[in-house]
């Protein structure tokens, strides 16, 4: 009981730190950014060159992964939605030029690192695990765990503590009125693009620590959820993506125990939609009031 | 007589070869043993004219599908050089001249049927080998059925992959031959009475393996505590090993393949389930030692090549492929080089590149000595002879002591 509780938060909160980054953008911009997949796949590909290819040592994967992952936002932003955001349908537009990007992306992945799946080796994770009331836990899922909540209590201070975040805030509430202000939107919508997609990539590399597998259509599996968990957080809502993913987390975990495994999605995915039968506005959303 | 067979089957040849100018894009993935057949079909416009200009070494062209990339890229690699390595000795020893066109599926059932297709129309092949997973297999088999060419599996080892028709044979040992020899001996070594089973519920082989599992616990005596199964492709088996562990029991009774089985190992030591896991064909591969390392120790699995046998035959096959390759060969690479022999002689046997010549050749092997050990098919075309039950130990596979 106690293990599968914290086989849930684990997964909840790698979904949830995906989720984070989806939610931001859509926050901030209205927009949906189809290609964070990819970044979470490159996040981990980068991740893993550094430490296993270049030989260094994990934290620095992590942090090349988080890196990588901003400089991939920075140029999804550039490519995929600046050049359109003169037109009257830019939100549609960008969804389909950002879906393009992502397909783009993994196809390049799979050109340079090829279709196999890579691991981590053994001996690069630290074995120790010690037990809390009956589970199981290694050192490396406390790292992955700790660096997750981090970063969601880092995202929540920046956002409601900073100038950065009350620049999000009021490009989310109005952006012309935040223009008029003087805000230099340009810059927060590039910003709001680095910091989703470092969350996602960031997200990446720890799903591969944590599973010690990196695959090219990695990214494929977790988009669907990563979107279910922002719809039934509320669209845009940061504490609705961080329970909207540890919902999911656990309702794997919990069907897998006491329903069986092979209703797994099933039972997680009719979970979300009964959600949002009953609150079509989601978890935290609060309808035509945008939250970030 | 046989000379002039011969010469029917090789104006067929070159008469295809003619039909066939967009012959270019296959030169990738093909095997160039013995590629003389389209330049002399070139200056051939009359099928008849071969009689007079046909060559004795026109080789037999033999398709040749396996799992390179992706999922069962593991077996597919080791499977690919033992292939190409016993047409090269075939090709030298003379007796019969062959030549191997290889394609990629990609792990994918639809990636085999387009393999199967353009050996089949385009390539003009008079028999197949492969491809490696059941699942591609029951999906491509039947085409070979349907245009009337054998086709040997090297490694599908589902029920009814050789229900699909009297053309398709296989030379891998079933699951059902293998999987209840490999829980006795378990049982008996382990004094096993709970056990846990995982399969991965998506896939042919993986689930002909579990029922069989099933049906080995349950004729053993044994309790099946816990019952979990996982989709191919997934990286978390956190929660299906926490039910099986609250259940403590003996052994885990586990079918998946390779890339699942190696992660499985490795989550089920961090949940501190430290009891002899036994699992199926998917397991029968060093790859996974490689990559779940001191975590595969104690991994029971039945196999169908013994891996420390000595006799000539097979220490010679050990050498040349560890020469060629730089790594030992497993049962994959065993079978796929057992295969080729067995089409290799059957070809010879037949005395022609006819596909219903050389499958009338194949059923009526029997005895044959191959690195598997004395070989002959069934009555329904599986394969028939000794298998073993292996242990990991020291990072080895090893014959598990009785």
């Amino acid at each position: 009981m106690a293990q599968q509780i914290v086989n849930g938060v684990f997964m909840g909160s790698i979904y949830a730190l995906f989720a984070l980054g989806y939610t931001l953008v859509f926050g901030v911009l209205h927009q949906l950014n189809l290609a964070h997949q990819a970044v979470f796949m490159l996040g981990a590909v980068g991740g893993w060159v550094v430490s296993v290819t270049f030989g260094m040592p994990l934290w620095v994967g992590v942090v090349t992964a988080l890196v990588t992952g901003a400089a991939l936002g920075l140029l999804i932003e550039r490519i995929a939605f600046a050049p359109l955001r003169a037109r009257p349908d830019n939100h549609f537009a960008g969804l389909i030029s950002s879906i393009a990007l992502g397909i783009i992306l993994v196809a390049l992945a799979l050109g340079t690192f090829g279709p196999d799946t890579e691991r981590f080796p053994r001996e690069a994770f630290p074995r120790i695990g010690f037990q809390i009331a009956g589970a199981s836990i290694t050192v490396l899922q406390v790292a992955i765990l700790a660096v997750a909540i981090a970063m969601m209590v880092g995202l929540t201070w920046m956002v409601n503590r900073t100038r950065l975040g009350r620049a999000l805030r009021a490009v989310a509430e109005n952006e012309r009125a935040a223009r008029i202000l003087g805000i230099d939107v340009e810059r927060v919508t590039m910003g709001t693009y680095m910091l989703s997609s470092a969350l996602g990539a960031t997200a990446g590399i720890l799903f591969a620590l944590a599973f010690n597998t990196i695959r090219v259509e990695m990214g494929l599996a977790i988009e669907l959820k990563g979107l279910a968990v922002i719809i039934v957080g509320g669209l845009g809502s940061l504490p609705g993506a961080m329970v909207g993913g540890l919902i999911l987390g656990l309702s794997e975990v919990a069907t897998i125990a006491w329903i069986g495994s092979g209703w797994r999605d099933a039972v997680a995915f009719a979970l979300l939609f009964a959600i949002l039968l009953l609150r079509p506005q989601g978890l935290f959303g609060a309808p035509q009031v945008r939250e970030v | 007589m046989r000379a002039k067979i011969l010469l029917l089957g090789v104006s067929a040849l070159l008469l295809a070869a003619c039909a066939d100018d967009a012959d270019d894009d296959a030169a990738d993935a093909t095997e160039d043993v013995a590629d003389t057949t389209e330049d002399a079909a070139d200056d051939t416009d009359d099928a008849d004219d071969a009689d007079d200009t046909a060559a004795p070494e026109d080789p037999v062209r033999i398709g040749v599908v396996f799992s390179q990339t992706a999922g069962a890229a593991v077996y597919g690699e080791t499977q690919t050089q033992a292939a190409q390595m016993a047409a090269e000795e075939i090709n030298e020893a003379g007796d019969v001249a062959i030549e191997l066109v290889i394609e990629d599926d990609a792990s994918d059932p639809e990636q085999g049927i387009t393999a199967y297709e353009r050996l089949i129309q385009q390539e003009d092949v008079s028999a197949l080998i492969g491809p490696t997973l059941s699942n591609v297999f029951f999906s491509a088999g039947p085409l070979a059925q349907d245009a009337g060419i054998p086709a040997l599996g090297v490694s599908t080892t589902a029920d009814g992959i050789t229900d699909i028709g009297e053309y398709i044979f296989r030379n891998a040992l079933t699951e059902r031959q293998v999987i209840p020899d490999t829980v006795a001996a378990a049982t008996e070594q382990f004094g096993l009475e709970r056990v846990a089973l995982l399969h991965s519920d998506d896939d042919a082989f993986t689930v002909s393996g579990y029922e069989i599992m099933v049906e080995a616990a349950e004729d053993l005596g044994l309790e099946v505590v816990s019952d979990q199964s996982f989709a191919t492709g997934d990286s978390d088996f956190s929660a299906q090993l926490t039910s099986a562990r609250d259940e403590d029991p003996d052994a885990l009774l586990v079918s998946a393949l390779a890339e699942e089985a190696a992660l499985l190992l490795t989550q089920a030591q961090d949940l501190g389930l430290d009891v002899p896991v036994i699992g199926g064909n998917g397991f029968n591969s060093p790859a996974i030692i490689d990559q779940a390392g001191e975590d595969a120790e104690g991994v029971i699995v039945g196999a169908a090549w013994n891996a420390a046998a000595d006799d000539p035959m097979n220490e010679e096959f050990k050498a040349a492929y560890e020469e060629r390759t730089g790594s030992r060969p497993d049962q994959f690479a065993a079978q796929a080089y057992a295969g080729v022999y067995l089409i290799a002689q059957a070809i010879e046997a037949a005395g022609s590149d006819d596909p219903d010549a050389i499958r009338d050749a194949l059923e009526g092997l029997s005895n044959v000595q191959t690195v598997l050990g004395e070989f002959s098919f069934t009555d329904n075309r599986d394969a028939d002879h000794e298998g073993v039950t292996q242990i990991v130990q020291d990072g080895e596979f090893q014959i598990l002591a009785g």
